[in-house]
């Protein structure tokens, strides 16, 4: 088991034919993805990949069956693909697109709950279930299958901590970007939701950031999980008033510091690493 | 991007809402023109994007034209948190019955705007909303839907708004929600909102701040830009680079915000300060590599540079060569640090070997290491 993603997923590609569309397509194929749509409007009829492409969500969703969508539209239309996506009652849409308006995704994010759609990102890197299915920019290359979740705000850092496990032999159940965006679909305390039923996920580890309250909301539900969680927050000697490269990287006023977030997990029980090597370390401990 | 006051109130006077009679001046002789012209008391007000100003002692009330240019004066001539005042606003003194809060922002937990009405306006709303929260409504809106008239009267009722200012502080409401779609803003305040003697409601002070990812919807906005306060961040934005300037003294390169922002932390860790953050983005791309480290070389508080590179997709060997042959062509004053991590980062690192730059393999080491150099 996993959780989001896995062989089962029927992938659409949202912009396929463009330069990112087109060249994570192939990474997702050679990772053994079942990628069988593409929408580019006006290009219906070519492929890329061997991947047929389509003008609208509605016939790709249609002829191939599609349950789940990943988006590298560019940030002006990517909001509009995304209400496409939802309104062809797609179970699951990646959103990849940096960038986009926050009113647009305050839609999207309220349209979405009002379909029973989930939505993860945007500003994210994707999800990954190793073994199984990657929908999604990670490097497929650095995952292996195994009994650890993990769900970050940042990409890297997440690829900086599947590195470490992997290398010290640690496999992954699934991986779930949700985004650096202050408005985004998917929160810490869905995925935790999700991986206290999945079987598969033993340990889990939660990588956020400074800037709004997600983690404070997560470490409340965590107090009822059964599933042992390790925590990190980057960004504790971040500057306030200053957005640190993510959009939602900020520290507003009193809300959003690392000092918060690393008290409500700390309150929760919940061992924050200082560093990477640390994570991995308390991992291995409760995996014992 | 944040507005001044006086910016934020010419797009409030273009969308119908009324604000004070005024002008903006840059010299106490500007500020004496617009007094004489206003004529009778007038308000000296500096324009800066920050708040506080009025405990800063950045506004002042005065009787004459002569008196008003006195305090521009000394206004012009003052730094309020950090902002030299270049600024300021004169405007003709309000005959004031009484004060409301009036603000629209986005929420982020609840992923919708919030509209907040309160009858105690003129002071800070945070503190109001602690320590007499029933003076203070919150209404939150469907994005799907918009604010409703229901809402706003609710609101109205809530906050105590006397009944027979209802219906005019509704039509006011409704106006202010009106700019906040149109500019896309994530903030819009009107703090105060006063009711004069005349019975007009009006826009005493103003403050919004619009969404940088909807700026091409909007060419011909007039703010100020906060994230480029520093010459080197006003530089990094022309470059198309995401850079904040810190005040320490260890230059940092990094792709990915979170990864940046931890090596921030590592350097402190191990007794440092960074002297920057800045994110290069997927791939490592080399044009960026080289305007993010000119950029770096450029400013005189760096001691050391930490270069913190995760290759994914990209492999650290393709990372490694674009380093080499990017750093080969600049002059490098300043001893640079090299850290690379993921695919292939053994053949990185060994390519780098060859060159003069010090590598590292695990954060920590990278980290202590640029330290020790910053401090050498």
């Amino acid at each position: 088991m996993s959780i989001l993603v896995n062989n089962k997923t029927r992938l659409l590609v949202q912009g396929i034919t463009g330069r990112e569309g087109a060249f994570h397509t192939k990474q997702m194929l050679a990772y053994g993805t079942q990628v069988v749509a593409g929408v580019t409007p006006g290009k219906a009829g070519e492929s890329v990949e061997g991947v047929p492409v389509y003008n609208t969500v509605r016939e790709a969703v249609d002829k191939h069956g599609v349950n789940t969508s990943i988006i590298f539209v560019p940030p002006r239309f990517a909001a509009d693909a995304a209400l496409e996506a939802i309104d062809a009652g797609i179970e699951l849409v990646v959103c990849i697109t940096e960038w986009i308006p926050v009113h647009e995704m305050m839609e999207v994010t309220a349209y979405a709950r009002a379909k029973g759609t989930r939505l993860v990102g945007p500003n994210c890197p994707g999800v990954i279930s190793p073994g199984e299915a990657l929908v999604g920019i990670l490097p497929g290359g650095i995952f292996k299958p195994g009994p650890v979740g993990l769900v970050s705000r940042s990409g890297t850092l997440t690829y900086e901590v599947v590195n470490e496990l992997t290398t010290r032999g640690i496999g992954q159940s699934t991986c779930v970007g949700i985004g650096g965006d202050p408005i985004i679909g998917t929160r810490f305390i869905d995925v935790l939701r999700l991986f206290e039923e999945d079987p598969q996920t033993e340990v889990i580890v939660m990588i956020g950031e400074i800037g709004g309250s997600d983690e404070e909301e997560a470490a409340e539900y965590i107090k009822t999980m059964k599933k042992p969680v390790v925590g990190f927050i980057s960004g504790r000697t971040a500057p306030p008033g200053k957005r640190m490269g993510h959009a939602g990287a900020i520290i507003s006023g009193n809300t959003g510091t690392a000092e918060s977030k690393i008290r409500a997990l700390t309150a929760a029980n919940v061992p924050v690493a200082d560093t990477i090597n640390e994570i991995v370390d308390l991992v291995e401990q409760r995996l014992k | 991007m944040k507005f001044l006051e006086y910016q934020a109130k010419e797009v409030f006077a273009a969308a119908g809402i009324p604000t004070p009679q005024g002008k903006v001046a840059a010299t106490a002789g500007e500020a004496r023109a617009i007094a004489e012209e206003l004529g009778g008391a007038v308000v000296v007000k500096a324009q800066v994007p920050i708040g506080g100003r009025g405990k800063a002692g950045g506004v002042a009330v005065v009787k004459s034209a002569a008196e008003a240019e006195k305090e521009a004066q000394r206004i012009l001539s003052m730094e309020i948190r950090g902002y030299p005042v270049d600024e300021v606003l004169i405007e003709k003194a309000a005959d004031i019955k009484a004060e409301f809060y009036l603000g629209v922002t986005v929420d982020r937990a609840r992923q919708a705007p919030v509209l907040i009405v309160s009858s105690a306006g003129g002071m800070d709303i945070e503190e109001v909303a602690a320590t007499h929260p029933d003076k203070v409504a919150k209404v939150w809106i469907d994005p799907l839907i918009g604010l409703r008239p229901f809402q706003v009267k609710e609101a109205c009722y809530r906050a105590q708004v006397p009944p027979e200012l209802i219906q005019e502080m509704s039509g006011f409401i409704e106006k202010v929600y009106r700019v906040f779609k149109e500019q896309d803003a994530i903030l819009v305040e009107i703090n105060p909102l006063a009711l004069l003697g005349s019975g007009e409601l009006i826009a005493l002070d103003g403050k919004m701040e619009t969404d940088d990812n909807a700026r091409f919807r909007h060419p011909d906005a007039k703010g100020v830009d906060e994230q480029a306060e520093h010459p080197l961040e006003q530089r990094a934005k022309e470059l198309g680079l995401s850079y904040v300037k810190l005040d320490g003294e260890v230059g940092i390169v990094g792709n990915g915000a979170g990864l940046v922002m931890t090596t921030l932390d590592m350097i402190q860790r191990h007794g440092g300060k960074a002297a920057n953050f800045l994110d290069i983005g997927g791939g490592a791309k080399a044009e960026v590599v080289k305007n993010g480290l000119s950029l770096i070389l450029s400013d005189p508080d760096v001691k050391s540079i930490l270069i913190n590179v995760f290759g994914g997709i990209t492999r650290c060997d393709e990372v490694a060569k674009g380093l080499l042959s990017v750093i080969q062509e600049m002059e490098v004053h300043v001893p640079i640090v090299v850290r690379l991590a993921g695919t292939r980062a053994e053949e990185g690192r060994a390519l780098l070997a060859e060159s003069h730059l010090a590598t590292a393999e695990s954060f920590q080491e990278a980290a202590k290491k640029a330290v020790e150099l910053a401090r050498a």
